[in-house]
């Protein structure tokens, strides 16, 4: 059973009636359905074509955070081969929000760091809602070491509202596990591939992208502060969430002008939950290519490189 | 108080304030409701004289209170393209960037000085809650940069105060990303040697914790300084508890080992002093030049970095 969006009601109607058709002629085989269906269905295409080319920014949050879009785990199984998850911060606990470990991209090695926020209520209290806490990013910080030491590429996939604000994870120093990831991150001298796959929140989520190369698939959506949160700091409501969206230009077409991001993979027609296999194979060929581009520059450059966008970030090209 | 108020007080006072000159001249503390005289409050740095409460202290008189001989050169607030997302909440983000300018009479929520802490040359940064919540746009990112940039060139330590609801929602990503920003400030300092040392005052929450806040060579905090990631109010309706008392304060930080020290604010110069001595002892055996006066054609603002 699909999921459709507010937005979609229109396309989920289309949708529904050939389903329908389909049931009807399946209990009568001498009805001919076929026009009909053909024709439902070039609607409810056209539909879906229009309404996907033009998004509003807090579409695509419920998009970026639709329950059937493809998740981590979901790239790891499609993409990496030999995957072997790594576990635990060496100081205090394993952190399912966030799923690391070894693994090979079309036979390259790589160490792969994303978060997950789970597919069922099961799934979900387990990852945490793909919330970490510090453990999360210091096992995170671990293993961009390890992947240091032996010169494997970094992958990060980000897909989180935000890190866990809970009472234990302030007192083991949330605040600083988030600042060491980035600063391990930006000092790495291997490549450090960045993709956001659904919602990049906050703190939570730059403490794994600050990268050689910030990847963001077509409507995901990349953050300060998730639109709920800004519009009840700003407008003192939580009712002008869709005005906040709009006004932080969170997008990735918007990001992409403003030089946040490098470089947008483009999302199967009605969005990756629709064909999350095709949507993940394009992130896998972006990915690809990114790496092989990274891999001609020297540690230094790598390094450099990656501190000199950050540095260059909002000093050109704006108004 | 300034010149102009000290200057113009006895007119303006007639004619104005006939009947609450209270107002003015004490100030009530916002912990044990004492009333204080200004010239009282302001000879303490703003710390209530009878219970040892920190109020806010505005960066000159910090500045003032830190330097020796209350000498030094601010530098330039770093020019940054304004409202580059056209940001329109309530009110369009021009407007409050006004209203802070004409609220505080700084440019910005970060100021950056140099000057000596007992003949040291050190360069000092601190962030304004005064002015939009002390948030981290990049104009304070960008402040940041050129310190440490100052700092390296200068070969001085590097001390910065933070005081910040966390980034600058107006500026959207261009805000979260003065988090990575400010982090590879942080690393300039490293790479050279050079201390980094943060003084985290109330309140350092947010992005600011999350980056520079959190990665001093050594964490100094005020006396009861709330210092956290997510705010108080989030937290509450994350787990939908109360807060244990005391929690996200500097001294249960301390003891989670979060920070180094607690040092009431009239300490703090004499605490940088000796760390800072004895960090840069090394440095200053072997090239004792860094730690003499520059000469002062050296210090023109004509080497300013771009």
């Amino acid at each position: 059973m699909r999921t459709y969006l507010d937005f979609e009601k229109p396309i989920a109607e289309l949708e529904g009636k050939v389903e329908e058709l389909r049931q009807l002629a399946a209990e009568d085989p001498t009805m001919n359905i076929s026009d009909e269906v053909a024709k439902l269905e070039l609607k409810a295409d056209n539909l879906l074509r229009q309404s996907y080319a033009k998004l509003s920014p807090w579409q695509k949050t419920l998009v970026a955070r639709h329950p059937n879009r493809p998740h981590c785990q979901d790239y790891i199984d499609r993409l990496i081969d030999d995957f072997t998850p790594l576990a635990g911060d060496r100081g205090f606990a394993e952190d399912a929000a966030i799923i690391a470990g070894l693994g090979k991209l079309k036979g390259r090695p790589v160490m792969i760091i994303g978060q997950e926020k789970g597919n069922d209520i099961e799934s979900r209290m387990r990852h945490n809602f793909g919330m970490a806490r510090p453990e999360g990013y210091r096992k995170a910080i671990r293993l961009m070491n390890l992947a240091e030491q032996f010169r494997l590429p970094v992958i990060t996939l980000i897909d989180t509202p935000g890190a866990y604000p809970g009472i234990g994870a302030e007192e083991r120093g949330q605040a600083q596990a988030i600042a060491s990831s980035i600063e391990r991150s930006l000092s790495l001298t291997v490549p450090l591939i960045a993709v956001i796959i659904g919602e990049g929140m906050s703190g939570g989520a730059i403490a794994l992208a600050a990268g050689n190369d910030v990847l963001m698939l077509e409507h995901a959506i990349y953050s300060v502060i998730s639109p709920e949160g800004c519009s009840s700091i700003l407008w003192r409501s939580s009712d002008n969430a869709e005005e906040a969206a709009a006004a932080m230009k969170l997008t990735a077409q918007e990001l992409l002008s403003l030089k946040i991001i490098d470089e947008i993979i483009p999302e199967p027609m009605g969005g990756a939950h629709r064909e999350p296999a095709q949507a993940i194979h394009q992130a896998g060929e972006e990915i690809r290519k990114t790496l092989a581009k990274l891999e001609k520059l020297s540690p230094d450059e790598l390094k450099q490189g990656r501190r000199e966008k950050f540095l260059a970030m909002g000093r050109q090209g704006l108004h | 108080m300034s010149w102009l108020s000290r200057v113009v007080r006895p007119k303006i006072q007639a004619v104005l304030r006939k009947r609450d000159t209270g107002d003015s001249l004490w100030h009530k503390c916002d912990a044990c409701n004492q009333m204080i005289f200004h010239r009282e409050l302001s000879d303490n740095l703003n710390v209530c004289p009878g219970c040892g409460h920190h109020m806010r202290i505005a960066p000159k008189e910090r500045f003032d209170s830190l330097f020796d001989e209350a000498q030094y050169e601010t530098l330039p607030t770093p020019q940054v393209a304004a409202d580059p997302l056209k940001f329109r909440d309530q009110k369009k983000y021009p407007e409050r960037l006004r209203e802070a300018r004409h609220k505080t009479g700084r440019e910005e929520a970060m100021s950056v000085a140099r000057g000596k802490i007992d003949a040291l040359p050190v360069t000092i940064a601190i962030q304004d809650f005064a002015f939009m919540g002390g948030s981290m746009g990049m104009a304070v990112g960008e402040s940041l940069v050129m310190a440490a940039e100052r700092a390296v060139k200068d070969q001085t330590p590097l001390i910065v105060f933070t005081a910040a609801g966390g980034a600058r929602m107006q500026e959207g990503m261009l805000s979260l990303m003065q988090m990575a920003r400010g982090t590879i400030a942080v690393q300039m300092l490293r790479e050279s040697a050079l201390p980094y040392i943060v003084v985290l005052t109330d309140p350092t929450t947010g992005g600011v914790t999350a980056s520079y806040g959190m990665l001093g060579d050594i964490h100094i905090a005020e006396p009861n300084a709330l210092i956290g990631f997510a705010g108080q109010r989030v937290i509450e309706q994350t787990i939908r508890e109360q807060l244990p008392e005391g929690f996200q304060r500097a001294e249960l930080l301390q003891s989670q080992g979060m920070v180094d020290m607690v040092v009431h604010r009239r300490e703090i110069r004499p605490t940088l002093s000796r760390i800072l001595q004895m960090l840069m002892y090394d440095r200053l055996q072997k090239n004792p030049a860094t730690a003499l006066p520059r000469p002062a054609a050296l210090t023109q603002a004509d080497d300013m970095p771009a």
